[in-house]
């Protein structure tokens, strides 16, 4: 029986332990031998928060160690992908999966070869939908909920702009933890500007009710009296966004106002489930320079907010033997002595000393490429328990068997 | 994936894509990774040895544009870092400045701390705003044609709609108010596609060649700005002719590996197997590249860039990708 199921759901939610964001974040982990797998990580987590810059491999990771886990820990498994590309699907060979969670069909596996001992179920996240069941869930009335559904203001900002995702997701993370379903949820983030972006999300929320500056945006519409404070501002916004459009903003943010205490309850309530112990963060990345750049600055941001993190995963590594200085000799030899080479073999001596150039060729390109790889590997800052390398895949991933060949890669 | 197996069509008629270079406001995008900072930043350096004055928008400050011309961090004052290139990095607040300053006549001298905070709560709040703010400066910035061409660092293909979609956002919330009435300029200028063009960069791998038709739809049905060109990015060689493959094939053959390697002074197994592994990710990519054309038909330009072997990404790889570009631009 594995750790996880051992160990059980704790009894209620005030149960768990929680480390709060507000003890000082600790020095520099220092660097400690990687002894950790991932099958330990997620066997001992109850949240995997998979982050990365973006094309990196995110999406895949995330459905391949979903995957393994629902195959080797049992249980229920979530893989919740809230990449607006929506990629999830075709990766998984199920077209359309919605907000609610599905799950994968047992077919799936089996025609891949394997009986996992758990269910894998997945959704993807449908931001308009996510906050339309948000705003039904905390409207105070019936007329409120419908007013605020039909304002023009709230489709745009639910919709339509990318922020909002960042919170919705977090949001909804929380709100199937909550629910209790699942053994365990792996979360795919959204490609953000920042990757942290998603991190400040719901404290953005929160600070975003109760600010001062939405208590001015409401006053003119209510009373219509303009303190002294505040007359500068409406003067200067009502020139550039006409009193119409202030009055719309108005409007729809009493309507939210209404909603207030939910919300700000709810952004901690998602920030706590951030930092609880049962939750991890896992980096993709791959080791090009932009990403890996990135990665790392994503890895020190979450040590230093106090934030696990599990592990490391590098995707897209070239073979180890591109990188062996015996075998770069070799290709120098070929390169330099191809018509030698090629002479008296039972192929044509010009095509075959052309073949030789072009395989050597290819090795000492790729080998430059591959020892600046190992070498940003070997320097990567901040070292989790876990670090893992996935091998570049010659074919792509489009089916639960290169998932899990994927996964297989890594997992023990 | 819900993409419509229809090329796609777009606006004007065809054959009057003007070139790139000709146009004045290009905004570069594409998925994550795929190397759109490259890309813009080597179009504006292969602007300039064409003798335009050309200001490059870095849209998320993360700082890429410096780096790709061995410079200090770029901010929203444009500073010349390389002969004819002049970079810049959007800032909200200082472009809000900018805008006060230029359209009420505003002095705003120091910080405008509080105005700023507000504006920012708004521009949250308030779909559009912050868009506007930033699409509205590199527009101004044609308008008022202190530079031959302005090249937009812009954001990922997941976001980029929404930025270019911004002016008709606002047209449509807002009724009154000096922002809408500058919508309609702006308009005219997204909407020419003599003037504004949209770039996306992608690789030749499966998931970037999706999202690229999935733009390029989306471009069409909520934008104004027209789908320039695609730039595939990273196109790995082709190693062999057919009948070369055919020899490369009997090589790997145990008896033949042997051979060789005795002849090389060492095992030349990795190479093959090297050399193996780069034939079938060409081949691979070869079939992404074919879904990509027929996806986007004859209306959209295609252009190849090499995978580069190189160490780190600066002012070298600039430089080898503006080249590489310039010969697919038939310079």
């Amino acid at each position: 029986m594995s750790a996880e199921r051992a160990r059980g759901k704790p009894a209620g939610r005030g149960a768990s332990r929680r480390r709060h964001a507000a003890t000082p974040p600790p020095a520099a982990t220092p660097r400690r031998p990687r002894e950790g797998s991932l099958d330990g990580l997620f066997a001992a987590k109850e949240i995997v928060i998979v982050c990365g810059p973006g094309g990196v491999g995110k999406t895949t990771t995330a459905a391949a160690l979903a995957a393994q886990a629902a195959c080797h820990h049992g249980g229920k498994v979530l893989v919740l992908t809230i990449d607006p590309a929506k990629r999830l699907a075709d990766a998984l060979g199920l077209s359309g999966i919605g907000n609610t969670e599905r799950r994968i069909p047992n077919e799936v596996f089996s025609d891949a070869g394997v009986n996992p001992r758990g269910e894998l179920w997945a959704a993807m996240l449908d931001a308009q939908q996510s906050w339309d069941e948000l705003v039904r869930r905390h409207a105070p009335d019936a007329e409120t909920k419908k007013q605020i559904l039909a304002n023009p203001l709230y489709r745009n900002i639910s919709g339509r702009f990318v922020q909002s995702h960042d919170y919705i997701a977090m949001e909804r993370l929380y709100e199937i933890h909550s629910e209790g379903d699942y053994d365990l949820i792996v979360v795919d983030t959204p490609p953000t500007r920042n990757a942290l972006d998603f991190l400040d999300a719901p404290q953005r929320m929160a600070d975003f009710f109760s600010s001062r500056l939405l208590r001015w945006l409401i006053v003119p519409y209510r009373s219509r009296l303009v303190n002294f404070a505040s007359k500068p501002f409406y003067q200067i916004a009502d020139r550039i966004l006409g009193t119409q459009f202030l009055a719309d903003i108005s409007e729809f943010f009493i309507l939210f106002q209404s909603m207030y205490d939910g919300f700000v309850e709810r952004a901690e309530s998602v920030t706590r489930l951030l930092s609880d112990r049962r939750t991890t963060f896992m980096v993709v990345s791959t080791l090009e320079p932009t990403p890996m750049r990135e990665a790392e600055f994503f890895a020190r941001e979450l040590v230093q907010r106090d934030l696990h993190l599990g592990a490391i995963v590098l995707n897209k590594v070239l073979p180890d033997y591109f990188g062996d200085p015996a075998a770069a000799k070799v290709a120098q030899t070929m390169h330099e002595r191809a018509p030698e080479l090629a002479e008296d073999l039972p192929t044509d001596a010009g095509q075959t000393a052309r073949v030789l150039e072009e395989v050597s060729e290819s090795f000492l390109n790729f080998s430059v490429v591959a020892r600046r790889e190992a070498e940003q590997q070997a320097e990567l800052a901040t070292s989790p328990e876990v670090l893992a390398t996935v091998p570049f895949f010659d074919a792509d991933i489009y089916d639960m068997g290169g998932l899990l060949r994927l996964g297989d890669k890594i997992w023990a | 994936m819900a993409l419509s197996t229809q090329p796609v069509e777009q606006r004007g008629p065809p054959g009057t894509v003007p070139d790139l270079l000709d146009l004045k406001l290009v905004f570069v995008t594409g998925k994550g990774g795929t190397g759109k900072t490259t890309v813009a930043a080597a179009l504006a350096q292969l602007a300039a040895l064409h003798g335009k004055r050309v200001l490059l928008c870095e849209g998320d400050g993360k700082g890429d544009v410096a780096s790709l011309f061995e410079t200090a961090p770029t901010d929203f004052d444009a500073r010349e870092v390389a002969p004819g290139v002049f970079a810049m990095s959007m800032d909200t607040e200082a472009s809000l400045r900018e805008y006060l300053k230029l359209n009420l006549r505003i002095p705003v001298v120091g910080r405008i701390g509080p105005l700023a905070k507000a504006f920012d709560f708004v521009a949250t709040a308030a779909p559009g705003v912050r868009e506007i703010l930033t699409v509205g400066k590199f527009c101004y910035e044609v308008r008022e044609r202190h530079y031959d061409l302005v090249i937009v660092d812009a954001p990922a293909t997941g976001h980029i709609i929404g930025q270019l979609a911004a002016p008709q956002v606002i047209n449509d919330l807002v009724k009154v108010g000096l922002i809408r009435s500058q919508t309609h300029w702006m308009l005219d200028i997204l909407s020419d596609p003599a003037i504004t063009g949209l770039v996306a960069v992608t690789t030749p791998e499966e998931m970037p060649v999706l999202e690229t038709l999935e733009l390029a739809e989306k471009v069409v049905k909520e934008t104004t700005v027209r789908l320039s060109a695609v730039v595939v990015n990273r196109v790995l060689p082709e190693l062999f002719g057919r009948s070369e493959e055919e020899i490369f094939e009997l090589l790997r053959q145990p008896e033949l590996t042997e051979t060789l390697s005795v002849r090389a002074g060492g095992d030349v197994e990795p190479l093959m197997e090297g050399a193996r592994l780069a034939v079938t990710m060409r081949r691979t990519r070869a079939a992404h590249l074919e879904r990509l054309r027929q996806g986007l038909g004859t209306s959209v330009p295609i252009f190849y860039l090499p995978y580069l072997f190189t160490r780190f990404h600066g002012l070298r790889t600039t430089r080898q990708v503006a080249a590489s570009l310039g010969e697919e631009l038939g310079f």
